[in-house]
């Protein structure tokens, strides 16, 4: 019961934690809740398409079918991350001094929501599909430890959400002369993450070269199945032993985001 | 690029899977396991070091499996009644421990280059 828990944890918390940031990011937006419910349910919808459709998705491109397919969710979703980084850098300030006057004022606000539904949808499902078919397995193997592993499952779903929700109201104490940054440096550090997961994946399909494998190994010091390591990996793609290429995506991804924003921020 | 409405967003990702399409390198030596039972078989699997390594998984049990190494950097679901593949390597020497996620009490082996 507790292993499933566990496995349901960390599948869960990834998801949780960008919802979280995404939840805070956009605490002035009019019926926000609205679009993060539609988000999470379009990626449940979709899990359960993708985990159906699992074994045909695996046997395209050589048996790489989910690899690509995978890393074609995290691309993007850092593109639009990063569009809504740029986006908001440029719009942000007067955000934040309409929304408290005026509610409706942040409709403009609305074109970059669409994008975080999308992005929501997509977190969703990259590890919705694995909890479908894992979830799966359990009820298909029907033995008698079925239902502790299910309820063991719940209990590691709602750990996972819990976090993310943590995140959520820590962030929201953030002054509001600070929060865009914080939530701006949170998603950049989402969207470099996310690159380099891509890289890893597109690695494993053998697409790409490692270019050097491992740049560094740090698994001695934090490792990745650590908890303190697996929240900076879903916070900011933390990898104990990454390749070059995995480095590279990381920080090309990161440097033209944060140039992207500062070309967009208005003069003063 | 002011809007991304879902169906840019659908264009953007079937563009992007379709890139990723492309022929792909051929491994240097290929390897099988089966997964039977929640058991990989063979548990111990010996291959060359310094080079690229083709891993076709069957899972002939009717339940997902995910095939899972820190060592070697792998991460895959494979569903009930099919095949997987994983690249690694090239590998230094050594033994890299890898495991089936779902079963990780039961589903336990080891790879050794050498």
């Amino acid at each position: 019961m507790l292993s499933t828990a566990i496995i349901l944890f960390r599948e869960v918390l990834e998801a949780a934690l960008i919802i979280g940031i995404i939840a805070a990011a956009t605490r002035d937006v009019v019926r926000r809740g609205y679009w993060i419910a539609g988000g999470i349910l379009l990626g449940i919808g979709g899990s359960c398409l993708v985990a159906a459709f699992a074994g045909a998705i695996s046997g395209l491109a050589e048996g790489m079918g989910q690899e690509l397919f995978n890393a074609s969710i995290l691309g993007l979703a850092v593109l639009m991350l990063s569009w809504h980084n740029i986006w908001m850098a440029r719009h942000g300030r007067e955000l934040a001094t309409q929304a408290g006057a005026v509610g409706k004022s942040v409709g403009s606000g609305s074109e970059s929501v669409t994008v975080l539904l999308t992005v929501i949808g997509l977190a969703v499902l990259r590890e919705g599909s694995e909890v479908v078919l894992f979830l799966y397995g359990v009820i298909a193997q029907g033995d008698t430890s079925a239902g502790a592993m299910l309820a063991g499952g719940a209990l590691g779903i709602l750990a996972g959400v819990a976090v993310g929700v943590a995140l959520y109201f820590g962030l929201l104490r953030i002054p509001l002369r600070w929060f865009f940054q914080a939530t701006s440096l949170l998603i950049l550090f989402l969207a470099a993450g996310m690159a380099g997961q891509a890289a890893r994946l597109l690695i494993q399909a053998d697409v790409l070269p490692t270019l050097a494998d491992p740049l560094w190994d740090v698994s001695g010091i934090l490792p990745g199945n650590s908890v303190l390591g697996s929240v900076l990996h879903a916070l900011a793609g933390y990898d104990p032993q990454p390749t070059g290429m995995h480095m590279l995506f990381y920080a090309v991804t990161f440097v033209i985001v944060l140039v992207g924003m500062r070309l967009a921020a208005p003069k003063r | 690029m002011r809007k991304m409405p879902l169906a840019v967003s659908a264009l953007t990702l079937s563009v992007l899977f379709g890139t990723f399409m492309a022929p792909l390198a051929q491994a240097d030596e290929d390897i099988k396991l089966v997964i039977e039972n929640h058991l990989f078989v063979p548990t111990e699997i010996r291959v060359s070091a310094n080079q690229k390594i083709r891993i076709v998984i069957d899972n002939r049990d009717a339940t997902p499996e995910e095939f899972e190494s820190q060592g070697l950097r792998a991460e895959k679901v494979i569903p009930g009644k099919s095949k997987g593949v994983v690249v690694v390597g090239p590998l230094k020497p050594g033994r890299y421990a890898f495991y089936g996620e779902f079963n990780a009490k039961t589903a336990q082996g080891v790879l050794i280059a050498e």
